[in-house]
């Protein structure tokens, strides 16, 4: 076994590193405070391939392996939270469901210049009346010879009114026997009429980030927009989580970590009784806290990464790294403002951004309890993992490094 | 259009350097490429870019001054070369001046070579002109911009006492300085292009010249003394009257 990164992967952490460091962390705050995301986020991140990272060069990617997402997507957090969404969305529940669902066309159409960044993705799955009751959801896309007509609507959605295209799965069969073969993915290009988007405020967390919503309104989808076959809808948005929250748990360690340097550098600086407060046992307990949830949150999302690299099913594996890691920033957090003591409850410091943004990773990409649920099914044998029709690829540096 | 850019392996600004045992250490700080260089790195990139050339880095150093060079190579640089040699363990700037203008006249055909102003680690800012000496070239150092037309150099130097504009014929020498203008990050394409690159190393052998005698030896190393410090928070139930604390206090310590 080796634990040892390339060195591809120690440049791309440290170039992403810089890259916040400089252009990021300085501003954060303040479009924290204004609750929009900064301008120059976005395009600074297409322009230096982050949006394309681990996609094929041949589809307009940098050829990178998924453990690289991973790695990407926790420098990302320990920023902002708001960075890695982007990278949820774009890329783990939208990017690389084309890769592994979509036909040729559709890669052209669709992945190249999202990996490229010239589009900007999202994923329209949660609907208003719907989270984790996916089958519950009430977007209908009903076939009319060329095309299909998307109405319905979807809530709470990263990117909604910055994203170029999304993702959508909505029901095409309303008379399944079980409603989750009742429904199929489409990939809707969101300047279609019929289709209006607006933003959330008011969140508690992730506020320089932007959260939404998609309307659909007699919305005519063409018909080769249709991603994998019409019933599969289910299946692909599982497989959109798989990687969805591959990138969430990444992030979330990352978010461990920021509050951990926050919090060693503040024990180290700050006095009382004559002393720094590091060397109080009680702080060092909420130190040592965050190393081990680091260190386990860190080598459960880079097994995940690496079981995707050789395409292996990681559905369990991914479950839990995300459960775990997303939990733990939650502590983490919590804990930080408390070695921060009164200045960690200020925005003075940054820890009491990081729990806020901690929190709503517990919640979307499956709560924390579906993932008990999942993992209890997983050990008791209630559940297994079929075979899908398109798995992810595995990683073949070859294939994703020739110009095609 | 062929430019050589020299880039220093120094220990990162964050680093506690200090001396034990009459050497100096940095701990497990990690080596990086010392930052003014990476200003010359962009500057001999944007040259290249705009007049059509390649830019080769070169490094003096030990094995791990290859990391300074796949950073080089990751910005955009077209090849690396390291110039590694136990004889050059102990080098002073007029001696690495001597190897560098050599390892440059090798690389052949050199029409520009461009240096960061200074390493952080020796902080002597001295080599971009010792190098220039030695290759005979002239030399413009400190230069906040850089543009090449036509055989000649021009420039602006950025000093102390305001700008100065500069000309010289090529082959010629350059430094340049951060109001330049920010350095490119990497790209994703060229660290997988410098994760992969074999880069050569050249002995004092293959560039033909003796061991450089050193002018200047570093006879004893030592540490600063320690001064003492000690803080006084200014407290107080207004700004006005922590500010009126605060100028009384100045007055009675005789800053003003």
């Amino acid at each position: 076994m080796d634990f040892t990164l390339s060195q591809e992967h120690q440049m791309a952490v440290e170039m992403v590193r810089n890259f916040t460091h400089k252009e990021v962390i300085p501003i954060i705050k303040e479009w924290d405070r204004k609750q929009e995301m900064a301008p120059h986020i976005l395009p600074r991140m297409a322009e230096l391939g982050i949006l394309g990272i681990n996609i094929p060069v041949r589809y307009g990617g940098q050829g990178f392996d998924y453990i690289t997402l991973g790695l990407v997507c926790e420098e990302l957090e320990y920023a902002d939270t708001t960075l890695r969404v982007v990278m949820s969305v774009h890329m783990g529940l939208n990017s690389m469901a084309v890769l592994q669902w979509g036909t040729e066309e559709q890669k052209q159409r669709f992945l190249t210049p999202q990996a490229k960044g010239e589009k900007y993705a999202c994923f329209g799955l949660t609907e208003p009346g719907a989270g984790s009751d996916v089958a519950g959801m009430t977007s209908t896309a009903i076939k009319k010879g060329d095309h299909y007509v998307l109405n319905g609507e979807k809530m709470w959605i990263s990117l909604a009114s910055k994203a170029h295209h999304a993702l959508v799965v909505a029901r095409t069969d309303l008379n399944a026997a079980d409603p989750h073969d009742g429904l199929s993915a489409f990939l809707v290009e969101l300047d279609s009429k019929g289709v209006t988007t607006g933003d959330i405020h008011g969140k508690m967390g992730v506020r320089a980030g932007s959260t939404g919503w998609l309307a659909f309104q007699d919305v005519k989808v063409p018909a080769e927009n249709l991603l994998g076959q019409e019933g599969e809808g289910f299946r692909i948005a599982m497989s959109c989580l798989d990687n969805g929250r591959y990138t969430v748990g990444s992030g979330a360690t990352g978010l461990i970590r920021a509050s951990l340097d926050a919090s060693v550098k503040y024990a180290n600086d700050r006095k009382a009784f004559g002393r720094e407060i590091g060397k109080f046992q009680l702080v060092q307990q909420k130190i040592a806290y965050m190393v081990q949830s680091y260190e386990m949150a860190r080598l459960l999302y880079l097994k995940s990464g690496w079981m995707k690299n050789q395409g292996m099913r990681n559905t369990k594996e991914t479950s839990l790294a995300k459960w775990f890691a997303t939990d733990a920033s939650f502590d983490a957090a919590a804990e930080a403002i408390q070695v921060h003591g009164a200045y960690g409850y200020s925005d003075e410091y940054d820890v009491e951004r990081y729990l806020r943004n901690s929190k709503g990773a517990v919640i979307y990409e499956g709560t924390s309890e579906i993932h008990q649920l999942m993992q209890a099914g997983y050990a008791l044998g209630y559940r297994a993992d079929g075979d899908l029709r398109c798995e992810l690829p595995a990683y073949d540096a070859d294939f994703w490094q020739a110009e095609g | 259009m062929k430019i050589v850019v020299c880039v220093k392996q120094v220990p990162d600004t964050a680093a506690k350097v200090a001396v034990e045992g009459g050497k100096v250490t940095w701990g497990d700080a990690p080596l990086v490429i010392n930052p003014w260089d990476e200003y010359a790195v962009e500057a001999a990139l944007q040259a290249a870019e705009k007049g059509g050339g390649t830019v080769t880095a070169i490094s003096l150093g030990a094995e791990e001054a290859k990391e300074a060079l796949k950073h080089a190579l990751a910005m955009g640089c077209a090849e690396a070369v390291l110039v590694n040699d136990p004889a050059l363990a102990e080098l002073d700037t007029q001696g690495a001046s001597r190897v560098l203008a050599a390892a440059i006249r090798k690389v052949g055909g050199v029409d520009l070579a461009v240096f960061g102003k200074q390493a952080i680690d020796g902080d002597s800012g001295v080599t971009a002109a010792q190098t220039a000496r030695v290759l005979g070239w002239p030399a413009a150092t400190l230069l906040a911009s850089l543009s090449l037309e036509s055989g000649t150099l021009k420039g602006e130097r950025a000093m102390e006492e305001g700008r100065q504009r500069v000309e010289a014929a090529l082959p010629a020498v350059a430094s340049i300085v951060k109001d330049y203008g920010e350095p490119r990050y990497p790209s994703f394409m060229g660290i997988r292009k410098a994760a992969k690159a074999e880069i050569p190393a050249w002995t004092l052998a293959d560039l033909g010249i003796p061991t450089p005698a050193a002018a200047v030896m570093w006879k004893e190393i030592m540490n600063p003394p320690a001064r003492q410090i000690t803080n006084e928070m200014i407290t107080g139930s207004s700004p006005e009257e922590i500010a009126n604390k605060l100028a009384d206090k100045i007055m009675e310590e005789k800053v003003l």
